[in-house]
């Protein structure tokens, strides 16, 4: 027997749906093995994993404030990998966005007014912009690959935080903690519903996903994006300004992560602290290509991964599993997309050689349409 | 038809090489259905058809590539199955490939080395030197050390052919061998096939060029979607007889066309001097010309020698440094952008189909969009779907693209119906000047009438068109003026009328002023 | 600044630079044959990790460094897997090793974090390790320093004067040039990107069995990354690449430097010093796009499929 992949003569759109669904099937069942190789009881750490989180309107709420973050980054991302522009850089920009919106917000300590608050997202997300106007820069003028030059800004940005947070804007009277003072109330973001910690940042995400929706499927100018994505010659055979799009998509993509930074200092953390992200940049990568770099999957990606990021603090705190396993699981989702993925430009026949004369081929998917 | 010319023996042991009901099914295309050819010693056969009758990949059954789903292979009277290429050379069966299979950065010795066994390559100066002799026994001088990068494409074809010589070779299949040489070269390889037909080596000749077909084989096959539908002995009968074998009753095979002399310049390349970005690619060098508006201007010549650069330069993908270099009665174009250079009137067919003049994922609408945005087809920055769906069908209905829809994919075409799609799509936004690149390469006959009459009806409209070919009977058919590209440089030009095949073929070797050129 | 501090500032320098070097030799070899791994970095922390696991429990370096090797295999043959039998993206399914490799060595590492190991004695070479100053800077190293070099002459003669280095460099080249005449371009390519996973797994466990001699996580601190970028400023030239290895070696250890000068600057802006210099190395490299193309192998990054 032999397993072969045959081309289908165009992509199936029902299968580039249907894989990350698969993608996530296939995460629970080698969770599940795993599990039962840790000595757990499989069901029971799916459901402590799965379930047990979002079990009530609380956990729900936290569902909605881990995946907001997550949510405004991949939606930038996903602007940018539209554009084949491989920004990898949402962390950084992200971490710079927290650390200028908490410069911006703790010189504010003394000064109130409905305008401050909006001064400081701004500041974030400006800030967050300009760290991705960097790739932006060394590639259209240097021609400098765009990962590399991201990731390495991730380590900088990283870095950057880490001397604030130790240095200018430690709290003085923290006890020398590395943290820097809390926020005043009129520099946090408002709580919509009382009894959880559901922000105004969560509406920010939303309208992030509206808004580039309708950018990327309405406007001539997503239009060049996926263009010059898809096809960077036929962009510039039509005369699409390849230069200027790059940077479109990384100042969107870095404003949206610097937004989703700054919400975080102003939101949920309240303060600048050295672990303001568990990864939620790079988690945003997985988000963007699961949600098929759309922005109405990416909601339903980031949610995916906000439960995985709720579900490895249970398994933590009830069964005493590591925290790590939320990493593993991210990169096996991502894995286990790409390889489901296949599917979406093959088909897989398994081929018989039992019998002499006959291939006989065995559909294992159907031809579709 | 008459078989008993070509199967003058019934004994499957004399012959080189027999195929007996070859099939092979791809998704959604019959490549080969039960196809019979018999190879005899000595002699050069031709395989006949137009782009998708299925010749290569029967070529490829033969060489190995490709396993066919029924049908036996009896090599020197011996059924066997030829697993892979190494097979195939290990049997002396040689290939030379349409598209090369050279390494660029790689010597040609190095280049030979790896397709020969381990053993065979171990004594790397031997092997340089029997390469030298070879290629001086068959008048294909090669330098075995100069990298392949810097040989042009002739020379590089020669390598491809001094690989399969320098081993034992009983059977060499070339694949249209002629569509990269000039027609000096063409001369030279055929005589080097003579020769080692001569020698007892067989020869199968894809092509679908008749006329070349003519002067050079013994027998003849022609495959017609995937079925051999005849064969003969191509000295004795017409061209136009092997053409009808080729494309069936119904569709035409040539028309002619009424040369026009033309009106004023219109578009005006003035010293255009520009350095690839490409370390492999052409300079070119200093080229002038003009075309007048209402005729067609052609432009010959072997790929690589500046022709993508030529027209890279046209269209604006890549800009001059001085604006006057491209230029309109009304504008100078050299610095404007390609879609500034469309608003004056300009429209491009480029060389690729797929990934230049189309995005192969995307629908046809959004492939429609691409160049056609200023149809009135995005109004404040936002598509209006109505207007493109529109131009998208006007495009499918009037150039008769047979496709999915508006919606389906680019690359769910074949090639003749994309072609077809994006000649419409440049066509009908009325443009003062087009440039065409290989306006019908990889469309069946009947298609390329079409766009030649689509080409010509835009001429007589007042159209100034420039057409840049590397099929030499094309632009004899169409334009009403020629010249030749070579390495970056442009020949003169003359009316086609008052110009032969041989002093094109001159142009295109880079001979500008030939004995004959300046006669005429 | 003395005599001493200087030869210690370079024998720190080959230390530092010895991960990289072996990392980048992996991936530069990957690179010829045409398959850009960019899950270096989750390969280095398996066999970080594994390598320390191994270690731990046999008390046996060679132990910890072959089964580093062999979980950096592993690691590469998933990646392989993916892009050449399931054609998926080569950008995408680095990331996605890169970001399995982190968070699977943080898993299976997590009972091992603090633990530590005895390192690998240096191996004094007779007589050359006695000059003074040479002797400190050059022949006191551990073997792995010693062996990676050795690498980098094996890698570059491999290139250079057999038959198989040309086989990698054709299919690199042209893949379906190497397929039209008979090279098993899914062969040469699996063997590449092992070769690239053993080195990775090596030189995690270089990192954490010799360098520092202890496992925590993410502890390779993006150098993965860095030989990354190391293979293009290098222009997939082997001497370049022990040359560039070491010189961002040199950048890492700056802090080192400034003690002998007694200047004090924030540990954490020091540490950003090296991935500055890629940044900066890789902008002076690309901006002659010209150059890049001419050396970087033609099908780099390119999806490839075998017709049937």
């Amino acid at each position: 027997m032999k397993i072969k992949l045959e081309a289908r003569g165009q992509d199936s759109r029902l299968i580039s749906y249907l894989s990350p669904v698969l993608a996530g099937v296939l995460t629970l069942i080698a969770g599940a093995i795993l599990f039962a190789a840790l000595g757990q009881s499989p069901l029971e750490t799916l459901y402590t994993f799965f379930i047990m989180p979002i079990s009530d309107l609380y956990g729900l709420s936290e569902l909605g404030v881990k995946a907001a973050p997550i949510l405004l980054c991949a939606t930038g991302l996903a602007v940018c990998y539209r554009a084949n522009v491989w920004n990898i850089g949402a962390e950084g920009q992200l971490l710079m966005g927290a650390l200028f919106g908490s410069w911006a917000a703790l010189s504010f300590l003394e000064i109130e007014g409905f305008w401050v608050l909006p001064v400081v997202l701004l500041a974030g997300s400006l800030a967050g912009a300009l760290w991705a106007g960097i790739p932006a820069l060394l590639k259209t003028h240097f021609n400098t690959n765009e990962i590399l030059s991201t990731i390495m800004l991730n380590y900088i940005a990283l870095n950057c935080l880490l001397f604030s947070v130790h240095g200018p804007l430690k709290d003085p009277d923290g006890y020398n903690f590395p943290e820097s003072a809390l926020f005043p109330d009129w520099v946090t973001l408002p709580i919509l519903i009382d009894g959880t910690r559901i922000h105004l940042g969560i509406v920010f995400a939303l309208l992030s996903v509206a808004v580039v929706w309708v950018f990327l499927s309405k406007t001539f100018v997503g239009f060049q994006i996926q263009v010059l994505g898809n096809d960077a010659r036929s962009a510039r055979f039509a005369g699409f300004r390849d230069k200027k799009l790059i940077w479109l998509c990384l100042l969107i993509s870095g404003g949206l992560a610097g937004l989703a930074g700054v919400s975080e200092v102003t939101g949920p953390i309240g303060q600048l602290i050295p672990a303001i992200s568990p990864g939620y940049g790079y988690a945003a990568i997985i988000v963007a290509f699961l949600g098929r770099l759309h922005p109405v999957g990416i909601l339903f990606a980031s949610l995916l991964m906000a439960l995985l990021y709720l579900g490895g603090e249970m398994v933590q705190i009830e069964l005493g599993l590591p925290l790590a396993l939320t990493g593993l699981f991210q990169g096996l989702l991502l894995f286990f997309l790409l390889a489901c993925d296949v599917l979406i430009g093959y088909r897989v026949r398994v081929i018989s050689r039992v019998s002499a004369g006959g291939l006989e081929p065995v559909l294992l998917t159907n031809p579709t349409q | 038809m008459t078989d008993n010319l070509v199967t003058d023996s019934t004994d499957d042991g004399d012959f080189r090489l027999v195929l007996k009901g070859i099939t092979k099914q791809y998704p959604g295309c019959l490549a080969n259905d039960n196809v019979d050819i018999r190879i005899m010693p000595g002699k050069i056969y031709a395989l006949l058809g137009e782009n998708g009758a299925g010749k290569s990949t029967l070529m490829k059954v033969i060489y190995g590539v490709v396993k066919p789903d029924a049908g036996q292979i009896i090599w020197e009277g011996k059924e066997t199955e030829i697993t892979a290429p190494v097979h195939a050379r290990k049997l002396g069966i040689g290939m030379v490939f349409q598209h090369f299979s050279l390494f660029e950065t790689l010597s040609v010795l190095e280049n030979i080395a790896l397709g020969m066994e381990k053993d065979d390559s171990r004594d790397m100066d031997a092997l340089a030197q029997r390469i030298t002799e070879v290629s001086a026994r068959y008048g294909m001088a090669l330098e075995p050390h100069r990298p392949v990068h810097t040989l042009s494409t002739g020379e590089r074809q020669r390598v491809e052919i001094v690989r399969c010589l320098i081993q034992d070779i009983k059977l060499l299949i070339l694949d249209e061998p002629t569509s990269v040489l000039t027609p000096q070269e063409v001369d030279t390889l055929f005589n080097t096939l003579k020769q080692l037909a001569s020698e007892g080596a067989s020869i199968l000749f894809i092509s679908h060029k008749l006329k070349e077909v003519q002067s050079l084989c013994d027998f003849a096959s022609v495959l017609r979607a995937g079925r051999i539908t005849g064969k003969c002995n191509p000295k004795e009968v017409t061209t136009e007889h092997m053409a009808r074998l080729m494309v069936g009753d119904e569709t035409p095979v040539s028309h002619e066309y009424v040369k026009a002399t033309g009106g004023e310049d219109f578009l005006t390349i003035k010293n255009l001097t520009m350095t690839s970005d490409d370390p492999f690619g052409i300079t070119l060098k200093d080229i002038s010309f003009t075309v007048k508006s209402g005729e067609i201007l052609g432009v010959a010549g072997v790929a690589g020698n500046g022709q993508s650069e030529l027209l890279e330069a046209i269209s604006g993908e890549r800009l001059c440094a001085d604006a006057g270099a491209i230029s309109f009665p009304t504008a100078a174009l050299g610095k404007e952008m390609p879609d500034e250079r469309r608003r004056q009137g300009l429209a491009v067919v480029p060389e690729d189909r797929l990934g230049q003049g189309a995005v192969p994922d995307m629908s046809l609408w959004e492939n429609g969009l691409l160049t056609g945005f200023q149809q009135g087809l995005v109004k404040n920055g936002l598509l209006q779907p109505k207007a493109i769906q529109a131009f998208t069908d006007k495009i499918i209905e009037q150039y008769k693209v047979k496709c999915g829809g508006p919606n389906a994919v680019a690359k769910s075409l074949s090639g003749g119906n994309l072609q077809k799609f994006i000649i419409g799509r440049e066509i009908l936004q009325q443009p003062v000047c087009l440039v065409a690149a290989h306006p019908t390469w990889g469309v069946d006959i009947g298609a390329a009438i079409a766009i030649h009459k689509a080409l010509i009806a835009l001429r007589d409209a007042g159209a100034a068109i420039l057409v840049i070919s590397e099929d030499i009977d094309e632009l004899f058919t169409i334009s009403d003026r020629m010249c030749a590209l070579f390495d970056g440089q442009i020949s003169p030009n003359k009316p086609t009328a008052d110009t032969t095949i041989e002093e094109v073929g001159q142009w295109m070797a880079g001979v500008f002023d030939s004995p004959s050129a300046s006669a005429a | 600044m003395d005599i001493d501090l200087i030869a210690n500032i370079i024998f720190a320098t080959i230390r530092t630079g010895t991960p990289l070097l072996i990392v980048a030799l992996g991936e530069l070899v990957c690179e010829k044959s045409g398959v850009l791994n960019l899950g270096q970095e989750g390969m280095m922390l398996m066999g970080a990790v594994v390598g320390f696991i191994a270690a731990f429990h046999s008390d046996s370096i060679t132990v910890g460094f072959i089964c580093a090797m062999l979980a950096g295999i592993s690691m590469s043959l998933i990646f392989g897997f993916i892009t050449m039998n399931l054609n998926a993206n080569q950008v995408a399914s680095g990331l996605a090793l890169t970001i399995f490799g982190t968070g699977l060595s943080g898993f299976i590492g997590l009972a091992y974090v603090g633990k530590a190991l005895d390192g690998v004695e240096a191996i004094v070479i007779p007589g050359l390790g006695s000059i003074p100053f040479l002797g400190t800077a050059f022949f006191s190293h551990d073997i792995i320093v010693y062996l990676s070099v050795f690498m980098c002459i094996f890698v570059y003669y491999f290139f250079k004067n057999t038959r198989a280095g040309l086989i990698v460099k054709a299919v690199g080249e042209s893949p379906e040039s190497a397929q039209a005449i008979g090279l098993s371009v899914l062969s040469v390519r699996y063997m590449a990107i092992m070769f690239g996973g053993a080195m990775a797994g090596m030189a995690g466990a270089y990192l954490s069995l010799v360098y520092t001699p202890l496992w925590a996580d993410n502890m390779t601190a993006g150098r993965g990354w860095i030989a990354l970028a190391l293979v293009v400023f290098a222009s997939w030239r082997v001497e370049r690449v022990l040359l560039g290895a070491y010189l961002f070696g040199a950048a890492s250890i700056v802090n080192l430097i400034l003690q002998g000068y007694n200047v004090s600057i924030s540990p954490n802006l020091l540490a950003t010093l090296p991935y500055v210099a890629t940044i900066l190395v890789l902008v002076a490299l690309s901006s002659n796009q010209a150059k890049v193309k001419m050396f970087a192998p033609v099908s780099l990054g390119k999806p490839f499929h075998r017709s049937n």
